[in-house]
């Protein structure tokens, strides 16, 4: 099969999805377990927040996540400033016990875009600590050649903001960072349906991180299929070498031989 | 005493970590604690006593993405 031994390596661990999904904004537990089957993801994000003190019934995100199955990567949403990302990181390796972390450092409530200064001090800093770092990034080629020479295990450019669904709004950028690192390219966040994430890997992208467009859709099992599919297809397309694009058509019958 | 927890202020016995985990009905399996803002490791809850003034946070993994 032209699928088997095509893995995706970060930091020296294989996988064989280049799915990542989170498990943010599911309607309850059940709906989001389903949906993390149907998507093949082996890593799945997670928030790290306050335990509720006072309230202390309500389930707990880890009695319904196999641990042995999945990959946990802890994020950092939310932080502002290298500080708070460093310190939420530093917790989330202590209540994990994996060094894997989804660095993200937001410059802005509206829009949800990396401070890309914060995070290039804040990645330095997990790095030296022996963190694995996979940093949310801005779509821009010279912060990813930047991050991967501090020791970022991968880079992850946006495609469009978070949550927004626009898709991959800047291709061209993509095919720039892909030309410009060797760590594994991974599309976190803008996408919003299928055609979205094949359009990524045709790319020549290593993976895809989503969590909104799947946990957002009417049907987010059939929609994380429907993600685990397309990433799929469109990492064998891109494998597989498309035919260039002409302006003119041609045939696919043969000329010869015809009956007038 | 008093301390500090989740930015939220108590008053409790003298205890360790461990202890009052388990008072709260916390697994401390599934936490991660900062003692006044220092990484506290798993293995340092059962020694460690609270004492006047600390500030505990206690995190955990919710959805996100």
């Amino acid at each position: 099969m032209p699928e088997n031994n095509d893995k995706l390596v970060i930091a020296g661990r294989e996988f064989d999805s280049r799915l990542m999904v989170g498990t943010g904004k599911y309607a309850d537990f059940p709906q989001m377990v389903a949906a993390i089957e149907a998507s093949g993801a082996q890593i799945i994000t997670v928030a790290v927040r306050r335990v509720n003190i006072s309230d202390r019934n309500k389930e707990s995100l880890l009695d319904h996540i196999d641990l042995k199955k999945y990959t946990l990567l802890p994020n950092t949403a939310g932080c502002y400033t290298a500080d708070d990302a460093i310190r939420t990181c530093r917790l989330a390796r202590e209540a994990g016990l994996s060094d894997f972390v989804k660095l993200e450092v937001l410059g802005d409530e509206r829009t949800l875009f990396p401070n890309n200064e914060e995070l290039l001090k804040a990645a330095a800093v997990l790095i030296q600590e022996g963190f694995t770092v996979l940093p949310y990034t801005s779509d821009d080629p010279i912060v990813c050649r930047r991050l991967e020479d501090l020791g970022c295990a991968a880079v992850m450019p946006l495609g469009a903001p978070i949550g927004s669904g626009l898709g991959i709004r800047n291709p061209y950028n993509l095919r720039i960072i892909l030309d410009t690192v060797k760590v594994p390219v991974i599309v976190d966040a803008g996408v919003g349906t299928a055609s979205d994430a094949a359009i990524a890997m045709e790319l020549g992208c290593h993976g895809v991180l989503m969590n909104t467009g799947i946990a957002g859709a009417q049907d987010p099992v059939a929609m994380a299929l429907a993600m685990n599919l397309a990433v799929r297809a469109g990492r064998l397309a891109f494998r597989a070498g498309r035919i260039p694009m002409k302006l003119h058509a041609n045939a696919s019958s043969p000329l010869a031989g015809l009956i007038a | 005493m008093n301390i500090t927890i989740n930015g939220d202020a108590a008053s409790i016995e003298p205890l360790s970590v461990q202890d009052y985990l388990i008072q709260l009905g916390i697994d401390p399996r599934r936490v991660a604690v900062e003692l006044n803002r220092e990484i506290l490791p798993k293995g340092a809850y059962p020694g460690t006593a609270l004492k006047e003034g600390d500030s505990l946070e206690i995190v955990h993994f919710v959805g996100g993405g």
